[in-house]
């Protein structure tokens, strides 16, 4: 019943939980759609302080459990009001409960700078807006596959895990951190790669 | 009828008054979520109401904040984006130029543009649609 129990585990494909973060009305309700069609679970916030909030990084701590909340991707805007999204990315990388959750940015604004700050900081992705649906699904793809290969060594420990374990327990999983999922060929243009048609 | 629309939407889309992101919302859009075009639509008016209003105080006032009314425009320009109504959005940029040059005569030149290429948006939009009519968008 162990590989029953196994694949039942892996197979149902739990949805994953998007924190989405933007100032406005209309991108709030376009990514949430994104999302929702790309079959995640889908908690929108106004701002970068609404985030920190919800996640319980506000200082305001042990107000919800947080285990029921579990956020496995956060995608925020760059330029908000109040704490920017590169600020609400800081925030997160520097928060040891929340520094492994992917954070992508979005913006409408293709300023080189602007992104390295992003991905030297620790950012999955920077996607230029309009998200477009295959971004979405790309980068459920990608964080599904991080995810399920965690699982994976968590469960299905192979002779060479068990002993690289053995050698460096204390090491963090390398093949859920971003370096596996940047995908150097991966030309996709409205990510950190940049459009390389500009729409106007 | 299915072909009017398809023809109408198509001379939109040709004279620029659509772009693929209005395109890509509609495929957004099914049998589960048969509103969701109509129902970002009117967030956007609702918010491009909002700041129309608000940048037509600032500048009524004579008070050019350039950083403040570029402010404004950063949003309206983010949100005409995002449903696709590129004219408004080209407007938009425009008005920032001006702004970042201090060009008060440009911003309310300008802004006169955005504010009819936005009207015409609206309307044309209540002729795209499968919809009761143009005059039940003119009430709105």
């Amino acid at each position: 019943m162990a590989v029953g129990d196994l694949s039942s585990s892996s197979s149902s494909s739990p949805e994953l939980h998007v924190l989405a973060v933007d100032d406005s009305f209309v991108d709030r309700k376009v990514i949430e759609r994104l999302l929702r069609i790309s079959a995640c679970k889908v908690t929108t916030v106004e701002s970068g302080t609404r985030a920190l909030q919800y996640l319980g990084l506000d200082g305001d701590k042990g107000s919800c459990d947080l285990k029921d909340l579990k956020v496995n991707l956060i995608v925020t805007d760059y330029s908000m009001p109040g704490l920017t999204g590169y600020e609400l990315l800081k925030k997160i990388k520097e928060s040891s409960a929340f520094r492994e959750i992917p954070v992508v940015i979005m913006s409408s604004e293709n300023i080189q700078p602007r992104i390295e700050q992003c991905m030297t900081e620790g950012a999955e992705d920077f996607l230029l807006k309009p998200v477009k649906l295959a971004d979405v699904k790309r980068l459920k793809e990608l964080i599904m596959r991080s995810g399920e290969a965690e699982e994976g060594r968590i469960k299905n420990p192979s002779p060479n895990t068990i002993i690289q374990d053995d050698i460096d327990s204390s090491s963090p999983s390398s093949s859920s951190s971003s370096s596996s999922s940047y995908h150097d060929d991966d030309d996709t243009p409205s990510s950190k790669r940049m459009k390389s048609s500009v729409h106007d | 009828m299915q072909r009017q629309v398809a023809l109408i939407k198509q001379s939109l889309f040709d004279q620029g008054y659509l772009d693929d992101q209005f395109m890509e919302l509609e495929e957004l859009q099914d049998d589960a979520n048969p509103n969701f075009v109509e129902e970002v639509a009117t967030l956007y008016f609702k918010d491009s109401a909002r700041l129309i209003n608000n940048i037509d105080q600032a500048l009524e006032r004579g008070s050019f904040d350039f950083s403040r009314l570029d402010s404004y425009m950063h949003q309206f320009k983010g949100s005409s984006t995002s449903i696709g109504a590129s004219k408004v959005k080209t407007e938009c940029t425009t008005f920032r130029e001006y702004c970042r040059v201090g060009n008060a005569e440009g911003c309310l030149r300008t802004f006169q543009q955005l504010k009819k290429e936005h009207a015409t948006w609206q309307d044309r939009r209540g002729l795209g649609r499968q919809h009761v009519g143009p005059s039940k968008e003119r009430d709105k």
